[in-house]
This record gives C-alpha cells, structure tokens and sequence, in this order.
C-alpha cells in the first residue's frame, strides 16, 4: 500500500447513530466525518451526551453506525478487533486473571507460541512498570495500576489505534498527572495512534495534536483546533492557557446553545 | 500501594514487641471456643433431660456414645449394626457424590447455555421453571416406577435435589456477568465458543460455587428420603430400620454421621472454592 494512503488511519465516513427509546428516537451521532492520522494523538471532547463515547465505540466495532461508516487502514470496520485497543474508564479487566496473565491474553488469542507470548508479556509489564504486581490479581491494585495494565493489555497485542474512553476519569489528581505522562511516553515511543475521549480542557490540550469538539443533539463535530505546542508543554505558560480558553470558548458556547435549544 | 506495604512492613516488627503475647492468643481461640458454647449447652440439655428419665423413649449421651461406638467399630452390643457404619456411609457418599456430579455437569451445562443462548434460555427455561417448584419428595413414587426400588432411584433424587441450586445459582452468575468483559475480551480476539471456556465460566464462578454448596446440602437433606424404601444399605435406610426397630439411638447415630459428612462435604467445597476463587475479593479471605 501507499505510503500516503498508509497515513489517513482512522476514517470516519458520514456516521449517523440513532436509538429508538420507547416511540421516541434519539439522534446521537448525525452526519460525523472525521480522518485520524498514523501517529496523531486525538481528543475527542464535549458535554455529556454529545455521543464522544458512541463515536469511540463505533470505531471500537462494538456498535455500528446507522449510515455511514469507519474504515481502519482502509478496511471497514464490522466487529471488535485487536487493532483498535479499547482503554475503559473502569478498566474492565478480568479479575480472575494477574496482572501478566491479562496482558498474556490477547497474545493468547491469536495462538502465539508460549516464547513469543512470554517475551511480549514481560515486555509490557516493564514498560508500565508493574514487574512487582506483575501476580497480583486486579482488586489488589490501585486505580492507576489498574488503568496501567489495560493500556499494556492492548499494547501487547499490537494495537495500533488506542481507544481511550475517560481513562482517567477515575483517577486522583496526582495519579492522573502521571499517567498523562507515561501514556505521552508510551504513544511517542511505540509510535501509537491515541482517540482519546475526555471532560476536561486542560487533558485535551496537554494531550493532544488536535482537539476535536463536539457538540450534542444531535452529536456533530462543532470545530477541531491543532494544538501547536511543543511537548512537554508547560501547564502554566501564555500559550497552553490561550489555546485552554479558544477550546473552552467553544465547548462553552454550544453548552449554552444546546441548553437554550 | 508500595507505600502502603512498605509501612506494614516496618510496623509489623513494633506491633509485636508492643502487644503482650496473651490477649492475641485468646483472640485465636476465642471464636473456637464460642462456636462449641451451644452444642455443649445441647448437650448438657440432653443428658440431664435423659437421665432423670423425662422420656424412655430417647437414649442419654453417654448410650448413644456407646452404640455409635458400636456401630462404627463392633463389640459392645453385637447386633446386625454393630461395625457397619462404614458400609453404610460409603453406600450413601456414593449415591450423594454421584448423583452431585451429574447434577453438577447437567447444572452448571445447562445454566451457562440457558445464561447466555436467548434460544435455549427460551427453550428450556420456562420448562425448568415449572419443574422446580415439584419438591424432590414428591418424585419419590414415580422415581420408584421409573428406576425400580433401591439404590438407583435414590440416586436419581440426589440428582434432582442438587440440580435446581446449581441450575440456578448458574444462571444468575452467567447473567450477571458485566458485559464490558465480553467486549474486553471481543477487542482482544477472542470469540465464539471461546468466550464461554475464557470469559462466562471464569466469571460466572462466584456464583456456580455458591450453588455447588447449596446442590451439595440438598443431595446429603435428600439421600434419607431417597434411602427409605427398599435399600438395604445406607445411612437413610438405618434410620428407617431403627425408627421400625424403636432403636431411636441407632437414629441418632445415623442423624449425627450424616450431619458430619455434611459437614465436612461443605468444607472441602469451599476449601475447592477459595482455592479456585483467590482472585475474588468476596473470597480469598474467609
């Protein structure tokens, strides 16, 4: 394949999602179009209901698109697969299996010979730095570590779109502080592509190359904003707070529409 | 977290300089001591009650020690029960164990298809719905004209009194699995039949154990009625005998065996369980 085909990854082709709810039929998504590059780090953001996380799962395969459709390195995307790993807000591991046996499962998957599967497994513990939890089950693990080992639960079976739905929401300032930081290292060094949904200005601008905001009723991309800045940017400096106040303006005002509307 | 387990550490050695060495033994023994207060309290009930001779009809303690010693080992009354309490616990462990493993297989087979496959949920639950409220007892005639008297249609109850926990139990656990689970796992590739053997069956497990234990309580409650008639061996068809015979004592020896198989049957499920179960939180401890 191309090369500059190889680049547009994520295609989001006309996607409409509706519900039907009772009589009444709810338009969550209406007419989204959105390309994602190899390598860009993408947030999605807006109010609650503005169908940031009915995207994500179309993207993912767990839902399908009304009209419309997502194609993925060229493909159509039909079903859930192992090349758009999904990052849940509540972690969603399995609680009967340890740290390494989760991130042993994916590889476990696609029948991987017992070397190969072991040697990813560790590669991934190291790399979140979970070697000393690395047989400790999931309810013995804080939140971050928790959070940690689902992005190597998907790291380790070449993912190469993440799929990150509020994964921090959860956290506590400190701990999401930090794992701000690893996730940019991980996505800088393994060279990953990140949709990364979030309520928050100040994680959407500190995150990502382009913020993408949406607005509800019905869900529709209302503007997308690169984010210029060097990295590691300064929380602090004029520039992140002017590009903080362009992106709150905006989600800010079709607040205020939407609720008029 | 390794703050956390760094701070245990270091205070472990302090705690136990600091704690004098009495009360903390008295805190290990304790709920052993208060978990034989009523049965000895019983026990003691009994023996007075008996021995100022209230009713001819119950043995005292110390008769009853006498004939189950008897009955286990021989040479004190020498009758057709003495030493052959083995005989009959191992009859009726193997009508139990047996119909409990195929109610188990048929259970927790049925209950993860019936959990997960809207087919057969609509296909065969309705039908067990209906079964389930006919007590095991009620089988008892038809059970005898289906498998003839005996052993077999003991069996059979065993194996229906332990269906409907395990059935259950595992239905509720396939069906309260977090669906986030199977799109986790559907993300990672697996799919299909795989799901049931990596996904449904590990997290329906909480709930398949509790309604093991309660299947087991029932097979070991119905082994009795399912020995009363026409069973020559068992721990059932002994107290039948001594209920004709007017041997309440050899009833109460029965009544006491049973109990203990109970008992410890239970035991070693859950024993089974918090092994299989270590990753559960509701389980690793206690």
């Amino acid at each position: 394949m191309a090369s500059h085909l190889l680049q547009d990854l994520v295609q989001v082709r006309g996607v409409s999602k509706s519900f039907e709810i009772g009589t009444e039929t709810i338009h969550a998504l209406k007419d989204v179009n959105l390309t994602i590059r190899e390598g860009e780090f993408v947030c999605l953001i807006g109010a609650s209901g503005c169908g940031k996380s009915t995207l994500l799962r179309i993207i993912a395969g767990f839902e399908m698109a009304t009209t419309g459709d997502v194609l993925v390195s060229g493909h159509p995307v039909k079903e859930p697969g192992p090349d758009r790993g999904m990052v849940f807000q509540d972690y969603a591991l399995f609680p009967w299996l340890t740290v390494r046996q989760n991130i042993a499962f994916g590889p476990k998957q696609r029948g991987l010979d017992k070397a190969e599967i072991v040697e990813k497994t560790e590669t991934f513990v190291d790399m979140v730095g979970l070697r000393r939890f690395a047989d400790a089950y999931p309810h013995q693990l804080s939140g971050g570590m928790k959070q940690r080992v689902s992005i190597a639960r998907v790291l380790a079976n070449d993912a190469r779109v993440l799929l990150m739905d509020e994964p921090f929401g959860a956290l506590d300032a400190m701990t999401r502080e930090r794992l701000q930081d690893e996730l940019l290292q991980i996505w800088q060094r393994a060279k990953l592509t990140v949709v990364f949904v979030t309520h928050s200005i100040e994680e959407a601008v500190l995150l990502s190359d382009r913020v993408v905001v949406m607005t509800a009723g019905p869900g529709c991309i209302e503007s997308q904003d690169q984010v210029m800045l060097p990295r590691p940017r300064d929380l602090t400096s004029p520039e992140f707070n002017d590009i903080r106040r362009i992106v709150g303006g905006k989600l800010h005002s079709n607040v205020s529409r939407a609720k008029a509307a | 977290m390794s703050v956390q387990s760094a701070e245990i550490a270091a205070g472990a050695p302090m705690a136990s300089v600091m704690k004098p060495r009495g009360p903390s033994a008295w805190l290990h023994v304790r709920p052993l001591v208060l978990a034989f207060v009523v049965p000895l309290a019983l026990l003691a009930f009994w023996h007075f009650a008996t021995v100022s001779r209230w009713t001819r009809l119950i043995p005292t303690p110390a008769e009853t020690a006498e004939t189950m010693w008897d009955f286990a080992f021989g040479g004190i009354i020498d009758d057709a029960f003495s030493a052959t309490a083995h005989i009959h616990l191992l009859a009726s462990m193997n009508r139990v164990y047996g119909g409990f493993a195929l109610a188990a297989l048929a259970g927790i087979g049925f209950g993860l298809l019936i959990g997960r496959v809207a087919i057969a949920r609509q296909m065969f639950d309705p039908f067990f719905q209906l079964l389930r409220p006919i007590p095991v007892t009620a089988w008892l005639p038809l059970s005898m004209i289906f498998f003839g008297l005996g052993a077999r249609s003991a069996f059979f109850l065993v194996f229906l009194g332990a269906f409907y926990p395990i059935l259950i139990n595992t239905i509720f656990g396939v069906r309260s699995v977090d669906p986030k689970l199977f799109e986790a796992a559907q993300m990672l590739g697996c799919k299909g039949s795989a799901l049931f053997r990596q996904v449904v069956l590990p997290a329906s497990l909480p709930s398949i154990f509790t309604g093991l234990r309660l299947g087991l309580g029932l097979a070991w409650f119905v082994i009795v009625v399912g020995e009363m008639t026409g069973v020559p061996q068992g721990l059932g068809a002994v107290i039948m005998d001594g209920r004709t015979l007017s041997r309440s004592d050899i009833v109460i020896c029965g009544m006491i065996i049973i109990g203990i198989a109970g008992y410890l049957s239970d035991l070693a499920v859950q024993l089974i369980g918090r092994k299989l179960l270590a990753w559960s939180p509701q389980h690793s401890k206690g």
